[in-house]
């Protein structure tokens, strides 16, 4: 183990073995399901592809893992090149979707299998630490088909991780998982993560498991990369309508953009005039969408003082109200027919609003984002 | 009045019964076609050898026919073994290779070949057999051609030899153990090979450690579906040997047909024997003691 850790640390301190990417594209015959995809990944991050099934993002970490071979572009681990290197052969293993265990063998003959393929034979020492770590030490000699999804989930990490590769590919590891065991996996592959120090790439269509775990997060869209970054500056600058609606929610209002003023840009909503930040504006002329996320909607009765208003727009009136204990979810019809989504914390500040009511909307310009009109304002909206 | 369990337990032992009900067919089927044979050729086994069709028999449990008819038979018995067994091996190859590519690699021909795979069933067993007489024959094509590139001398010959009862033994039997063997590959979730090449398993490594285990119930299948017929078989040798080449069948068959039940029942409950000894040493080697 040690001499193992010591070469994994060896390599860390040698400078960037980041996996690289670059103009990376698969066609198959009908389509292209990776479009000259250009992407690095840090050494120890934990990088999440997030997006919509059948975007190119399963494919991408196949041929990360060699089990697909790209039809052109590059795949670098550091300085070497691995595009059409043996699956077997490069230092990546994965935790398959559905696990993909193997039923012949116990839980520890599964973990070891890696490790006795390089031809190493002093095998159990590593593989009682590796099952310490995953917390399934007293079922070592189980075999796969007796242990719940959970715990399988976890021995397909186990197996994964014995080998301490460069990066750990996942491919929504926690698909399979009901919600509650999802979410406690979420932190406890986070805490593997920080412990082991190994680069993770994790693929998922399930924005809230990217943000709760990625240090950045490539959102994926029909084989190309909408947009890259931290979780909270995707979320809070999206750049694209697709990822303001596959990253939570937006609220998408076409605008007529003015032009730029300063370190603002201005446009013309529904009669009203608002700012956007210009860093926050991904468009500058013509008609574009002015976005604001649900929670960052200010809501008063028509005619009442609004708390550290903003921009506002007058006019509105609430067509649904959900109450849903930490907060309020409101539907509001705006006078140009567009309902607006607000979510209000249940501070007990004001008592909630019901079906009907008159109300104004108002927001901080800071939090509104601007995105360009040509593209469809329902773009990754999840059907479900 | 009943209560809601009562009604449950009702129901369950109606469940209970209905499983006996079902067995109950196919109980009587073989008690009255298999077990009630089967003692009886266990009493043939141990009569008087004196006993003739004329005479009549009587069963005097008399042991030594086993000890007479081992003494007797016991090259037959071994060239038995020897030939269901090398077809068996032969058989596993042919039908392991086959039965992988009809399982991976067929892609949409999978069903033809499937087909093709059962088309010999279509004809019987011994015109298919007779028609191996024709193949090998001493001027039929495959010696001409054997001659003719000088892979074989001017007298040298296919027919009635050990060479001819095996190939057809292995002809006869390979469906039976590519059907099996196809069953048990198909099943492999292809994920699991993917996953053994992610774990450093060359594509040679990963089949011993991942696709044989994974198929071991076909194999264990295949190889007693073959093995254990072509043991008792005596077609192939009768039609495609000399009497150099005959089998335990062949030698039953001669004694019924002379009438000496007690040596044709005491060689046929001693095949039977050896077959289920061998068959037990087999399944507990494989690791599949969960089949029996």
């Amino acid at each position: 183990m040690r001499s193992v850790d010591s070469a994994v640390e060896e390599s860390a301190t040698a400078g960037s073995r980041s996996l690289r990417l670059s103009q990376l594209t698969k066609e198959f015959a009908a389509f292209t399901a990776v479009k000259a995809l250009d992407l690095e990944v840090p050494q120890g991050s934990f990088f999440a592809l997030l997006g919509p099934s059948g975007c190119g993002k399963t494919t991408t970490l196949r041929m990360v893992a060699g089990l697909e071979t790209p039809t052109s572009g590059t795949i670098h681990l550091g300085d070497k090149e691995v595009t059409y290197e043996k699956p077997y052969k490069r230092p990546v293993n994965t935790v398959f979707q559905n696990y993909a265990l193997f039923p012949h063998l116990d839980i520890s003959k599964n973990v070891a299998f890696g490790l006795q393929r390089r031809g190493i034979k002093e095998v159990k020492k590593q593989v009682d630490e590796m099952l310490e770590l995953v917390e399934l030490t007293s079922q070592a000699h189980k075999k796969p088909a007796q242990m719940s999804g959970g715990q399988q989930q976890r021995v397909a990490l186990a197996r994964a991780l014995i080998n301490k590769p460069e990066v750990l590919l996942l491919d929504e590891p926690l698909g399979a998982l009901d919600l509650k065991l999802r979410r406690s996996m979420q932190l406890e592959l986070k805490r593997i993560q920080t412990e082991v120090g190994l680069t993770f790439v994790h693929v998922t269509h399930d924005q809230e498991e990217a943000m709760t775990m990625a240090d950045t997060i490539a959102v994926m869209n029909q084989g190309v990369i909408e947009q890259m970054g931290a979780p909270s500056e995707l979320y809070e600058n999206p750049r694209t309508t697709f990822v303001a609606n596959f990253l939570g929610q937006s609220n998408l209002i076409a605008a007529e953009i003015q032009g730029r003023e300063g370190g603002q840009v201005k446009v013309r909503v529904q009669g009203a005039l608002a700012s956007i930040p210009a860093e926050r504006a991904h468009s500058e002329s013509g008609s574009g969408w002015l976005g604001i996320r649900p929670e960052k909607v200010l809501l008063a009765e028509a005619g009442q003082q609004i708390d550290a208003p903003g921009d506002v727009i007058t006019g509105g009136y609430i067509t649904d109200v959900s109450f849903v204990g930490v907060s309020t979810q409101y539907m509001v019809k705006m006078p140009w027919g567009q309902e607006l989504m607000v979510f209000e914390q249940n501070t007990g500040s004001r008592r909630m609003l019901s079906t009907g009511t008159k109300v104004d909307i108002s927001w901080r310009p800071e939090y509104a984002f601007l995105l360009d009109a040509s593209q469809d304002a329902s773009a990754g909206i999840e059907d479900e | 009045m009943a209560t809601l369990d009562d009604v449950a337990h009702g129901a369950n032992a109606k469940r209970k019964l209905t499983g006996y009900w079902l067995i109950l067919p196919g109980a009587v089927w073989l008690a009255v076609f298999f077990v009630v044979p089967f003692f009886s050729l266990i009493s043939a086994s141990l009569y008087d050898p004196s006993g003739s069709v004329e005479a009549g028999y009587s069963m005097t449990w008399h042991i030594q026919n086993f000890a007479d008819a081992f003494d007797q038979y016991k090259a037959t018995l071994g060239r038995s073994l020897l030939y269901s067994g090398v077809a068996t091996a032969v058989c596993l190859v042919l039908g392991y290779v086959l039965a992988y590519a009809i399982a991976f690699k067929a892609g949409r021909w999978k069903n033809l070949m499937l087909i093709l795979v059962i088309a010999p069933f279509f004809t019987s067993f011994l015109l298919r057999t007779l028609s191996w007489k024709l193949i090998l024959a001493d001027d039929g094509f495959v010696v001409d051609a054997l001659q003719t590139v000088h892979l074989m001398g001017d007298d040298g010959r296919l027919l009635n030899t050990q060479f001819a009862v095996i190939a057809g033994l292995t002809y006869n039997f390979l469906p039976f153990m590519v059907l099996p063997l196809y069953a048990s590959l198909e099943k492999i979730d292809l994920r699991l090979i993917e996953a053994s090449s992610d774990l450093y398993a060359s594509p040679i490594r990963g089949f011993f450690k991942v696709t044989w285990p994974l198929s071991m119930p076909g194999i264990v299948a295949g190889t007693l579906l073959t093995f254990i017929p072509a043991a008792g078989d005596f077609i192939n040798a009768e039609l495609l040997g000399s009497p150099n080449e005959r089998m335990v069948g062949n030698e039953i068959q001669s004694l019924f047909d002379i009438g000496d039940y007690a040596a044709a029942g005491a060689l046929s409950v001693m095949l039977m024997a050896i077959i289920v000894a061998l068959v037990i040493v087999f399944i507990r080697r494989s690791g599949t003691e969960e089949l029996v």
